[in-house]
């Protein structure tokens, strides 16, 4: 039996969700678009997932945009903002440890003409209000952050991060790819315009994301081609992940208190075993400002990728640093931006949880991993 | 339990069939692609970790990518580079071997808890039955032969090598790839240099060290006349005619590359001839040594067959291959390998040739 702890590269989908989706394969089959009584079936699966989106967001459903993914949603928030009316600058504030689906769009417009400030974050991975407040400037236009980081978990403190922004009129976007289906979140308590999510992240399927744009606020598409998504992102939609999309946040919210509860204990167990049973280890974050689900340890003196790879063949999967990288070569620039050298990132592994997850596989990992470190870092020190 | 092995697949004919040989045998075999070189190379790259990752799938055996991008830049190309700017021609395969294969990969195996690597490499290792001691021998197929790139191997590394192709011939190996309907069955052979695919090596040594090419010098002979200019010393090797833009009446070839002076030294065919090469970093297959001078045919170069020598060992990890007749165009930096029949004795890098 496979022990799955790499929730936060993608989940597996519920079993609820499946079932809807297979369903919605087959019927309502029409384009959400078309006129007849097979395109108002679909449309109407449409806009019944988009009130769902919306209700975990406590957004309105004209708020949400479909899209193909949160990756998709961060290039619209920030290509269809920036380049939109209601930019008043060429001025972006930005943090030091974005997900490379807001960081390269916003290395492409730096390119372009467009000034980019990255603010650093302290070792724990947190901004601090007064030096994000200190980036800005008269020109800024849209500042753009992570909540939860992908890698070590941690949350920003948005409610104390975002009220100097407001304050000064400025566009708050927030990649919440993280956060949505592990955290609460509220629209109508937190000042943010634009908002992206991600369905696979919270045991729906790929391919399907959203971003959410607060009512009133102009976008320029991003994907051209059509009056989808009230003319913000052209093409025919994705009627099945949609409905998938719908359900899996329906479920996420519904137990989303219970869920959260349950993990913190599973993963302060992980910890504690860490931490008890293995020598020279470090957690990488916030300690007290995590998500749930979620962490990061550095394993001195033994490389991650090596452990990764030894804990996959006793059938445990991890991750170190970022996944998207089979051809990733650099150590995570979220650990270097911590301030952790570049041989101490090499060392750490991310343990994320979720459904699924129990205390008897916690305990075969603690079972096997001490052993497992002991052969890497001896492997290392050759 | 049965005993797990590393595989270094690079997507190539040649490691895949050892990949399959080991799963025939029983082993529990896990393929790993070292990612070395960046999108530019033929080799080593994410499309080669692809083919290497569909043969794993097609024999049911777990696949990872080592990511080593950085390493390899550091340990095998600045070195390269570095060489060509000293005036010498080096083989980068012998420290790609040596340090990736044979050094970090060991590492990673015995990090998943394999006790050995093997590679698709044309070469055997056989164990003396009385001492367990090991002993590089040549591929059975003769023109596929590639122990003279492994010959700075020793006991550290040998006894956790395998190579499963060292019986068979190259065509038998096509054929086994197809028989077992592996994707890369007709690959075709890889280059000689697997990170300068054009074969541009000046070009290679510009990118990676920019402002250290010397710019254009003199060409000379012998005797120190300047018979015209050259574009830099990264260009030429010793043996080389080409590229020289010499209007000379008689042939000429490179015979020495004076990279402090920035120059090229040319000469007629027979000033190519070197009696005795000055080795230096000097290994022996057995770890040690010998306790006095030994007779060994001596390789100069990969497509050399060899020429008879007497080998004498030196301090310091030095030697001197002293050939019965000159031999034609020993270039620094390459390697002189010692061979007693089949066997691989030792060998060491060519510090300079001696007349």
């Amino acid at each position: 039996m496979r022990i799955y702890l790499d929730h936060n590269a993608t989940t597996p989908l519920r079993e609820a969700v499946a079932e809807a989706m297979a369903a919605a394969l087959r019927a309502p089959f029409g384009n959400p678009s078309s006129v007849h009584a097979e395109g108002a079936a679909a449309r109407a699966a449409l806009e019944r997932a988009r009130g769902q989106v919306a209700a975990l967001f406590g957004a309105s459903p004209g708020e949400v945009v479909f899209t193909a993914g949160a990756s998709e949603a961060n290039n619209l928030a920030l290509q269809g903002f920036l380049r939109g009316p209601a930019a008043r600058g060429r001025h972006v504030v930005t943090s030091a440890v974005e997900h490379p689906s807001v960081a390269e769009p916003l290395a492409a417009l730096e390119r372009e003409g467009w000034r980019v400030t990255r603010v650093p974050v302290d070792a724990d991975g947190l901004l601090d209000p007064a030096r994000l407040e200190a980036a800005l400037g008269p020109e800024t236009a849209l500042v753009s952050l992570l909540w939860a980081n992908n890698e070590t978990g941690v949350v920003q403190p948005l409610e104390r991060l975002l009220p100097p922004l407001v304050r000064r009129g400025l566009a708050v976007h927030v990649d919440a790819t993280q956060a949505a289906g592990k955290l609460p979140i509220d629209l109508r308590r937190l000042p943010v315009h634009l908002l992206s999510a991600s369905a696979h992240k919270l045991n729906g399927p790929k391919g399907v994301g959203c971003l959410v744009v607060r009512a009133g606020l102009a976008l320029e598409p991003w994907v051209r081609g059509g009056p989808q998504e009230r003319r913000r992102r052209g093409g025919t939609e994705n009627v099945p992940g949609v409905v998938g999309f719908g359900l899996a946040c329906e479920l996420a919210a519904a137990d989303l208190a219970p869920r959260s509860a349950a993990l913190t204990d599973l993963r302060d167990r992980l910890w504690e075993g860490i931490a008890s049973k293995i020598p020279r280890v470090r957690r990488n974050g916030a300690p007290h400002a995590l998500l749930p689900n979620t962490l990061n340890v550095e394993f001195e003196a033994a490389d991650g990728e090596a452990l990764l790879q030894a804990l996959d063949l006793e059938g445990i999967a991890v991750s170190a640093g970022a996944a998207c990288a089979s051809g990733s070569l650099e150590p995570s620039h979220v650990l270097l931006a911590m301030g952790r050298s570049p041989s101490e990132a090499r060392g750490a592994l991310r343990f994320s949880l979720g459904l699924g997850v129990d205390e008897g596989q916690v305990d075969t990992l603690l079972g096997l991993l001490p052993r497992l470190v002991a052969r890497a870092r001896e492997a290392t020190a050759r | 339990m049965s005993e797990r092995v590393v595989v270094a697949m690079s997507g190539g004919v040649d490691s895949s069939v050892a990949a399959a040989l080991l799963v025939e045998q029983g082993c529990e075999v896990i393929g790993v692609t070292m990612h070395l070189a960046g999108a530019s190379s033929r080799c080593c790259s994410l499309e080669d970790a692809d083919d290497a990752r569909r043969v794993a799938e097609r024999l049911g055996i777990p696949f990872y990518v080592a990511n080593w991008a950085e390493r390899f830049r550091a340990e095998v190309i600045e070195p390269f580079a570095d060489a060509y700017l000293a005036g010498r021609t080096p083989i980068p395969c012998v420290a790609c071997n040596r340090r990736f294969k044979f050094h970090h990969l060991l590492a990673r195996a015995e990090a998943l808890g394999a006790d050995r690597v093997a590679t698709g490499h044309y070469a055997r290792i056989a164990r003396d039955p009385d001492t367990g001691e090991r002993r590089l021998l040549r591929a059975r197929d003769a023109a596929k032969d590639q122990s003279y790139f492994l010959f700075d191997l020793g006991p550290a590394q040998l006894p956790r090598i395998e190579f499963p192709l060292g019986e068979l011939e190259k065509t038998e190996v096509r054929a086994r790839a197809r028989e077992l309907g592996l994707a890369t069955a007709e690959k075709p052979e890889s280059q000689e240099i697997c990170f300068v695919p054009d074969g541009d090596y000046a070009g290679l040594v510009a990118a990676v060290r920019p402002g250290r090419v010397p710019g254009e010098g003199e060409i000379v002979d012998g005797a120190g006349r300047v018979l015209g200019r050259h574009p830099g010393v990264q260009h030429f090797t010793v043996g080389q005619r080409r590229g020289l833009g010499l209007a000379a009446g008689r042939r000429l070839y490179v015979t020495a590359v004076d990279a402090p002076r920035n120059r090229v030294v040319v000469g007629p065919e027979e000033e190519l001839g070197a009696a005795v090469a000055a080795l230096e970093g000097v290994s022996w297959i057995a770890g040690r040594p010998p306790g006095a001078a030994l007779r060994a045919r001596v390789r100069v170069r990969h497509r050399h067959e060899g020429a008879p020598a007497t080998v004498l060992p030196g301090p310091d990890g030095r030697a001197e291959a002293r050939f019965d007749e000159p031999v034609r165009a020993v270039a620094p930096g390459q390697a002189a390998v010692f061979y007693a029949g089949d066997e691989v004795l030792g060998g060491g890098w060519i510090a300079a040739p001696l007349a």
